[in-house]
């Protein structure tokens, strides 16, 4: 099971993710934006930060980027694509997740924790999490504020496209359209989420719930790998 | 009839007596283009030309240090081939024109400072200064300055964990913005700012050089605000972090790969300041190709092209055999690079333009050997004698102790803007991105851990501008040993001093002169507790129409802690710890917040230092923290004992029972911001080991009570107890007696109401 997180220019959170990674227990490493190549990885990362400057719009660029062509092609084939954070906005300009992350409603950046409702728990993403359990991790975005026309949002959730809703006692923090903090796409495969599981990885950080997640992340992958390859 | 015109050297602001010196470095008269790169060279920003002389006093040397003042970045070691880099700059007089790109070029140029030296940025802090949080400009600027500090922080992707918001009228047209970077670096990665190797090249790379910033740092923080400085906004820098963010990387892989021999950034006086250091250093000089120097803009100047302070540059010194090597990373991180230059053996600074020789200049004439001055100093005249440095004063009559309830004080001073939760700032800057960040926000100090290492690493900052008004040895000494003493509440040890003294101008003797005491605090104070000085800056000319600020000598303290799980927080741990004062309460309520609020007796004086106490606390808080006594630690300053506690209370939501010995006035004993105090908490079975612990170091130390309940109990016991009980008919005991939550709610409350905000 490898992962490969991907470098965009102003990435910044390649580096704790590839950290984070290898953490829960697989290979990771990085993977420059330049070349249209996952390098046979079986998930894929977009990191945080700000690629290409967020200039324009958060993601807008970035979606242009020469390896983006390759994760299409990942997806479309069945491998497993995160985005987190700047990397949801990359999936979401590049329509590989459904819905638009817009300025957030304070109008200002936000750095806060957060804490997290898992809404199914038979994602890969999601499989190896205690039923139940909210996780705390931070959040650290300027345009997080989730968003799609109601009509599409009820067709969203009725298929279970939403993962992770903002829980209280902290709450949404940034207006998201039905607290939305994570969404994956039809197939399952293709997640995007605004907090950063890389950054409560560790009980010395604050918080060690993002571990869970990436742990039952790096299984639910292996798992859904071996499947493919047993049918 | 006939205009005179100004002559150019005073355009430029260089003095008569400036331009002779000019005269004498050279051998000969200037020329226009000379002109100018002595008058950015020689400006006060750039030179320190009036206290250089004073700044040479200050103690330097460590075991540890391995690179100090004279370099970007001061930097210690801190054992396993790691040594942590770390400044503090200024960027006030751009801030107050332009508080957003003020700002943000700001933490661009420090942050430069430490990747240049080979060290990878890992925290930012900053230390704001404002007028009055009800006026609209002051607002503005808070609003502005933040969003630039937060804006710039957040997308280069380096955390902003600490720093100070004060607020003070002296402020109002002259903000401060210092800000302060730490980074960390292999120390045989360690890359100084010089340019070896005549023969080598001069390799430019990064943002394009365009016309923003000519004369910016150096002409604005050169001068006093008056009716022009509006004019003077196309001298503000413009900032892009995401370049920055691609000279980090590329920097830090080029110093990595060992492809340069020098690297230096490029801040005030641009490309000028960038060859004239690092020739100077080298003993070496450098030919500057001007038409080799890629531009943003048609049709510059050559004087523009040298002194232009467009961001987000760096100069690498680079030998023939790696200049490939070196423009393929550039070219891969997407920076423009471009050989402009050649370092020679001459000595001397040449710029070359269309085939001709535009201008010639030893490099020390720009730097080492600029102009210095030994300006006058004189002591304001009073209309009364100040306290002695260092002397308790009686308070006088005029506090207002009788009917004084200390709840109600207390509440009003935690919802005050100056010592109210700093949330509404903090959670605008990324302060966990980096996955190092293990304490930050509203502590004190700030926490890091290192990768693949135990230790840990502890930042903060702090000023005591009050008291140096009264006394500016006195503020700069308290400032060193409170900053030091933040960092070892922690459990770390302090490792080296950096500074950024903030004054008037230096022209006026009185202004000089607090400059003059507040190096000599600085200087008695890092000495007393062991601390080197490792490089800072000086910011001048912060004074308009309306009058100068405080005097403000802004300092900044790295620690070190040997295993990071082993730091103490400053939040009650659990109920039944026992609550304990170390040090002792001393009088002189002057320059703190309750005078602020609440006034002071004219003859009242700010309180005593001992230094020697003060060195004895640092040692004893980190053999305590080692030893596992502490369960927690929080140091006594803004708003005194009572605001200590209450920070303590609200932290962790629990309460405390407390017992305090009136020794002075209520106020004084409550309130009052006298030093050398911290508060710790420990568990009952430890109370013994802890007291012969502190014995053993020379420090008094006292129960004062038990961590307990929802509220904040404070029994005032002895004589001089307010009277409030008897005014008010009731018969309970005088006490300080409010909910946590309420406690909380004032504090949370403070800065949103006073900038007019939503919480």
């Amino acid at each position: 099971m490898k992962v490969g997180v991907v470098v965009f220019p102003g990435s910044n959170c390649d580096r704790d993710t590839l950290h984070a990674a290898r953490l829960a227990g697989t290979e990771a490493e990085p993977l420059w934006h330049e070349t249209p190549d996952v390098r046979g990885v079986d998930l894929v990362v977009l990191p945080g930060g700000f690629a290409y400057g967020d200039y324009l719009r958060a993601g807008v660029l970035a979606r242009f980027s020469p390896i983006m062509a390759a994760v299409r092609d990942h997806a479309q084939s069945g491998g497993f694509v995160l985005g987190i954070c700047n990397g949801f906005q990359v999936l979401a300009e590049a329509g590989l997740v459904p819905g638009a992350l817009r300025r957030n409603s304070t109008l200002r950046f936000e750095h806060r924790w957060v804490r997290l409702s898992v809404e199914r728990g038979d994602s890969p993403y999601t499989r190896g999490l205690p039923p139940g359990r909210t996780l705390r991790m931070p959040i650290a975005h300027g345009e997080g504020n989730y968003y799609l026309p109601e009509g599409e949002l009820d067709a969203l959730e009725s298929r279970g496209g939403v993962l992770f809703r903002y829980a209280p006692p902290e709450g949404n923090p940034n207006g998201s359209a039905r607290d939305i903090a994570g969404v994956c796409d039809t197939g399952g495969r293709v997640c995007g989420l605004m907090p950063h599981p890389e950054r409560a990885s560790e009980a010395l950080l604050g918080s060690d719930d993002g571990m869970l997640l990436l742990r039952s992340l790096v299984e639910g992958v292996a798992i859904a790998g071996r499947a493919v390859a047993a049918a | 009839m006939a205009e005179i015109a100004t002559p150019l050297h005073r355009a430029l602001g260089l003095t008569d007596e400036e331009l002779d010196a000019i005269h004498d470095r050279l051998g000969r008269d200037p020329n226009d283009l000379e002109l100018a790169m002595f008058a950015v060279m020689w400006s006060e920003h750039c030179s320190y030309k009036s206290s250089r002389r004073y700044l040479e006093t200050l103690p330097t040397s460590g075991d540890d240090v391995v690179a100090g003042p004279g370099e970007n970045a001061g930097v210690v070691a801190i054992g396993e081939g790691l040594a942590v880099a770390f400044k503090l700059e200024s960027h006030n007089h751009p801030s107050a024109v332009e508080p957003y790109q003020g700002a943000a070029t700001g933490v661009g140029g420090i942050l430069r400072d430490i990747f240049t030296m080979g060290a990878r940025p890992i925290a930012i802090l900053d230390a704001l200064k404002f007028g009055d949080p009800s006026q609209a400009r002051s607002r503005g600027l808070v609003k502005g300055v933040v969003r630039g500090v937060g804006g710039y922080g957040n997308c280069v992707g380096v955390p902003t964990i600490g720093g100070e918001l004060v607020f003070d009228p002296s402020y109002g047209d002259n903000p401060l913005v210092n800000v302060m970077a730490v980074g960390l670096l292999e120390e045989r990665h360690l890359t100084r700012a010089a340019a070896p190797g005549p023969g080598n090249h001069v390799v430019l790379f990064g943002s394009a050089t365009g016309r923003d910033g000519i004369g910016g740092a150096s002409v604005l923080a050169s001068a006093t605000f008056d009716e022009t400085s509006a004019a003077k906004r196309p001298s503000v820098q413009v900032g892009d972090p995401f370049a920055e963010k691609l000279l980090i990387e590329a920097s830090l892989e080029l110093i990595a790969r060992g492809l340069v021999e020098g690297l230096q950034d490029l801040g005030a006086a641009g490309i000028t300041c960038a060859v004239s250091e690092t020739a100077d250093r080298a003993g070496t000089g450098i030919r500057v190709d001007l038409d080799a120097v890629p531009r943003r803009e048609a049709g510059m100047a050559p004087f523009e092209v040298m002194i232009s302070e467009s961001q987000e540059r760096m100069c690498a010194i680079v030998a023939p055999r790696w200049l490939d090597a070196v423009l393929e990373v550039c070219a891969r991180w997407g920076l423009p690079a471009a050989v402009i230059g050649e370092v020679t053996d001459h000595g001397r600074i040449e710029v070359v333009g269309a085939g001709e020789v535009l201008a010639s200049i030893p490099a020390a004439a720009l730097t080492s050997d600029a102009i210095a001055f030994d300006r006058p100093a004189r002591p304001p005249t009073k209309t009364r004698a100040a306290p002695a440095p260092g002397a308790p004063s009686e308070p006088g009559e005029g506090l207002p102790e009788r009917g004084m309830d200390p709840g109600a004080v207390l509440l009003a001073l935690l919802g005050d803007a100056n010592l109210g939760s700093r949330g509404w700032v903090t959670t605008q800057y990324d302060e966990t991105v980096g996955t190092d960040t293990v304490e930050a926000g509203e502590r004190a100090a700030a926490v890091l851990r290192i990768k693949g290492s135990p230790k840990g690493l502890v930042a903060a900052t702090d000023a005591q501008a009050a008291v140096a008004a009264h006394d500016p040895w006195l503020g700069a000494a308290m400032a060193v040993s409170e900053c030091a003493r933040n960092v070892a509440i922690t459990g770390a040890r302090p490792l080296g001093v950096t500074n950024c003294l903030n004054f008037g101008d230096p022209t006026d003797p009185e202004a000089f002169w607090r400059f003059t005491e507040s190096v000599r605090g600085l200087g008695d104070a890092c000495r007393a507790l062991g601390l080197p000085v490792t490089g800072g800056n000086v910011s001048f000319y912060n004074a308009s129409p309306s009058g100068e600020i405080l005097p403000t000598a802004q300092i900044g303290v790295v620690g070190l802690l040997e295993d990071v799980e082993q730091r103490v927080a400053p939040a009650f741990r659990r109920a039944g710890d026992v609550v304990v004062l170390v040090g002792e309460t001393s009088p002189g309520l002057a320059g703190s917040a309750y005078a602020a609020l609440a006034g002071t007796a004219p003859d009242d004086g700010p309180p005593a230092l001992d230094l020697s106490r003060e060195a004895a606390l640092l040692h004893w808080l980190a053999a305590a923290a080692r030893e596992g006594l502490l369960a927690s630690a929080q140091d006594v300053s803004g708003g005194g004992l009572a605001v200590a506690l209450a920070e303590s209370s609200i932290w962790s939501g629990l309460g405390a029972r407390l017992q305090v010995g009136v020794g002075s006035t209520p106020s004084v004993d409550l309130f009052g911001e006298s030093p050398g105090r911290v508060i710790v908490s420990t568990e009952p079975a430890l109370w013994e080991r802890l007291a012969g612990s502190a014995a053993a170091h020379g420090l008094p130390i006292r129960r004062i009570g038990l961590v307990d309940g929802e509220r904040l109990i404070i029994e005032l016991v002895g004589e001089g107890a307010t009277g409030a009980a008897e005014e008010r008919g009731a018969g309970v005991a005088d006490a300080l007696d409010v909910a946590v939550r309420d406690l909380a709610h004032a504090w949370r409350s403070a800065l949103p109401r006073a900038l007019g905000e939503e919480a």
